[in-house]
């Protein structure tokens, strides 16, 4: 570790720690526990823009994915579901693959304009054919008590199982994606991944069956205790009391820091490997052929083959990065996810901590998450002292209103409450104004490319 | 005979008439992208913000009118305000521009480095949105509300079904028929449009036969303000204004930029008519058409909705990759960088 890079993470700990003094603690275990993730995340990302530079904004879609696996391990399977429709919904999916795998050989195997017409009829009748299957087994499960379940439920897996699996997940979809777009010009890459995501997200949204959409699915199993249980076992609340806190406290504290210790793993597993990756003769070849395409093509490397490698482990890092999230929340819920918060955020970590280096993309991560939920806070206090002394002004040197019906003025439609109402907006364009600076002043991110 | 009549207003009711004005909103959109890829050279992201920018300045103006007794009559008072918006999104580009996006010109910094700076731009436009009149749906429609209504149409016609032709509709293709007329006539008759074709062309070119590059640069933000506030204020009339819809149409505009092949004016008018009239007849429950068409015997039981309205985005999207693995350079044989 050089000094800089010291540095730089010393003033990070330092503002977290800060926030924790200021704020509480629980606040900065928050800030923490998401810090870490977005770390991961950008870490997936550094890998393939870093490393590759590949142009994926389609992160929010693998993320989800891992939300997805979350529940798909973890929730007790619904038993009724299974018995209404599940195998029907399941044989309806096999269909569908069948028929786009009969179309890609179909392809693969026939030439001129025949081969338009047999693959266009093969997925025309193959769509009627699905759908033939697959709706009626998707009405029967949705229609098995649709408030509470209503979905066919996961695999009642400890929920830790997850994190692999939805790495697993967003790899098999990256790897559909990479075949189909990797050998097309970046910027292509760049749009068919957005849509991707967005594809992902409507899915996620609307097939009730999978993860009861816009339901949203609550009460994950958790990998940690409840405080609740905590508060209630009475060896717990010795232990606190001897470090001087109350119960309540003590138990969240424990289960955030509980977290922070999980995530921390995973993050320093996935850093020690690319950062070996980075440093073997993969890691020099990925280089080389980011540097230099055709060159590296001449040499006989396999460009494209390395390009759908990489692209594949990054999405899976970002969802591991997902099950993760999902997991800290407890719950899914697919209307939450926005490309500005979690695609085109992780874009800003990378770049601002510096492309192509991995602990600029972890210290990158805990900055910009950091600023991300303290511009909010910084901003309120900022306007408060404004509309304060916009009030003083008014009061005093124009003489407009006493001072009594200052509560009354700020609640409607004046320009102070309007500032008030503007600071959650502040967010984006501080972030945008971030990675404009530093892609003009200081290109290569706070920690640059070794 | 009448059935079949049926059959054909229903259709142009439900898929024809809305799909015509949806592509028109995004041939527009479109434009304004394949002219920054074909002069500037990237894709930009920040593109559906603009729109929304261009537009909120409509929508503030026309409050102002509204509130000042201006109307237009039976037109939405919105038209008057698009200079207005034209005017404020002008000013935003040419600052960002100047800010911003000369630096990297002037480096001669890759695309893809464009594309992330763009994506900086994106943040603080679509900031910039919210802070002045928040993230929430506005409507700023007002005039008349239909060019002909359903009800007037069956009494007109004595068929069953109705035809409602909304005003917005109207406006959405005369708008955009004017708009792309005064593109092309000055892209091929003007000096200017002229000299803007030579840069698109060839840079290299263009420099040595003496054209000045920041003035060509300019002209083009100017237009693309324009065509992004224009598209911006239909789309807002037709449905309604809501800053993150405007972030989302970037995926369909840039389906219909680079199916119709990018740097291509004409592709991107073609592209989002093929974009918006898949979307639209995928996402269409058919069963009212083919009722009146085919005979009771073989009536469809089903809403025959190929994909539910919510998968739209997946419509442009397959369109986009069926194109992109065919014909890379899309229909109308547009750049490939």
């Amino acid at each position: 570790m050089t000094l800089r890079e010291l540095i730089l993470f010393i003033i990070v700990g330092a503002l977290i720690l800060g926030a924790g003094f200021v704020q509480g603690w629980n606040t900065a275990l928050l800030i923490l526990n998401m810090g870490l993730i977005s770390a991961v995340m950008s870490l997936g990302v550094n890998l393939q823009w870093g490393f590759a530079g590949l142009f994926n904004v389609g992160v929010m879609g693998f993320v989800a994915l891992g939300g997805l696996a979350t529940v798909l391990v973890s929730m007790p399977p619904v038993a009724e579901a299974w018995a209404a429709g599940g195998m029907r919904v399941i044989l309806g999916l096999l269909v569908g693959a069948g028929v786009v795998a009969a179309a890609v050989f179909a392809w693969g195997r026939l030439h001129g304009r025949l081969r338009g017409l047999v693959v266009f009829g093969v997925l025309v009748a193959g769509f009627f054919l699905f759908r033939s299957v697959y709706d009626a087994g998707v009405a029967a499960v949705e229609a098995i008590n649709p408030a509470t379940t209503g979905y066919l439920g996961g695999l009642g897996l400890p929920v830790l199982v997850a994190w692999p699996v939805g790495g697993l997940l967003a790899a098999g979809v990256a790897w559909v994606i990479g075949k189909t777009a990797l050998g097309l010009r970046s910027d292509y890459l760049a749009i068919a991944t957005l849509g991707i995501a967005e594809i992902i997200i409507a899915v996620l949204k609307n097939e009730d069956w999978l993860a009861r959409g816009v339901k949203n699915v609550i009460g994950l199993p958790r990998p940690l205790p409840y405080e609740i249980d905590l508060q209630n076992d009475p060896g717990f609340v010795e232990t606190a009391a001897g470090l001087g806190l109350d119960a309540t406290t003590a138990s969240t504290l424990y289960v955030k820091l509980g977290y922070g210790l999980l995530f921390a793993a995973v993050l320093i597993v996935l850093l020690v490997l690319a950062e070996l990756a980075l440093k073997s003769p993969w890691g020099r070849m990925m280089r080389a052929i980011r540097d230099n395409e055709t060159a590296a093509r001449a040499m006989g490397k396999d460009v494209t083959g390395r390009h759908l490698q990489v692209f594949i482990l990054g999405s899976a890092i970002c969802g591991i990065a997902g099950a993760m999230m999902t997991t800290l929340d407890g719950q899914l819920t697919p209307g939450s996810y926005q490309p500005l918060r979690y695609t085109f955020l992780i874009w800003v970590m990378v770049i601002v901590g510096g492309s192509g280096n991995n602990l600029g993309a972890v210290l990158g991560g805990f900055l910009i998450w950091f600023l991300w939920v303290e511009v909010e806070p910084i901003g309120a206090a900022l306007v408060t002292l404004i509309t304060n002394w916009g009030f003083w002004f008014e009061a005093n040197i124009l003489g407009l209103h006493a001072q009594a019906d200052l509560s009354a003025d700020a609640s409607s439609g004046s320009w102070q409450a309007h500032l008030q109402d503007s600071v959650a907006h502040l967010r984006l364009p501080t972030m945008g104004l971030i990675l404009l600076l530093v892609l003009r002043f200081s290109p290569r991110g706070l920690l640059p490319e070794r | 005979m009448i059935d079949f009549l049926n059959a054909i207003v229903a259709l142009s009711n439900f898929v024809l008439i809305p799909a015509l004005a949806y592509g028109s909103q995004l041939a527009l959109g479109a434009l304004g992208v394949t002219l920054i890829y074909g002069i500037l050279r990237f894709s930009n992201f920040a593109h559906g913000d603009t729109m929304a920018f261009g537009t909120m300045v409509v929508v503030l103006v026309t409050w102002a009118m509204q509130a000042a007794g201006i109307s237009l009559g039976p037109l939405p008072t919105a038209l008057l305000a698009l200079p207005f918006g034209i005017l404020g999104a002008a000013a935003l580009v040419l600052l960002t521009d100047r800010a911003v996006y000369r630096f990297y010109r002037e480096q001669k910094a890759k695309p893809v480095i464009l594309v992330i700076v763009s994506m900086g731009v994106m943040f603080i436009y679509n900031g910039i949105t919210r802070l002045i009149i928040g993230p929430n749906d506005q409507r700023f429609a007002d005039g008349e509300r239909f060019l002909i209504g359903a009800r007037e149409f069956k009494a007109m016609t004595g068929l069953d079904e109705g035809l409602a032709i909304k005003s917005t509709q109207a406006i959405t293709l005369v708008t955009a028929v004017i708009v792309v007329a005064l593109l092309f006539w000055f892209l091929n008759h003007t000096r200017t449009g002229k000299s803007m074709r030579a840069y698109s062309d060839n840079e290299d070119l263009a420099l040595l036969s003496g054209i000045n590059p920041e003035r060509v640069v300019m002209v083009t933000w100017l237009i693309v303000a324009a065509l992004a506030t224009v598209a911006g204020t239909l789309y807002g009339l037709d449905k309604s204004f809501k800053p993150f819809t405007y972030f989302q149409l970037l995926l369909p505009i840039f389906a219909s930029a680079i199916v119709g092949g990018l740097g291509s004016p004409l592709g991107a008018i073609a592209g989002g008519f093929v974009i918006a009239f898949s979307e639209v007849g995928i996402t269409y429950a058919w069963k009212k058409v083919l009722v009146y068409l085919l005979p009771e015997q073989l009536e469809p039981s089903g809403l025959v909705q190929l994909l539910s309205t919510d998968y739209k985005f997946a419509v442009s999207f397959v369109i986009l990759l069926i194109v992109l693995l065919i014909r890379p350079t899309g229909l109308f044989r547009g750049k490939s960088v």
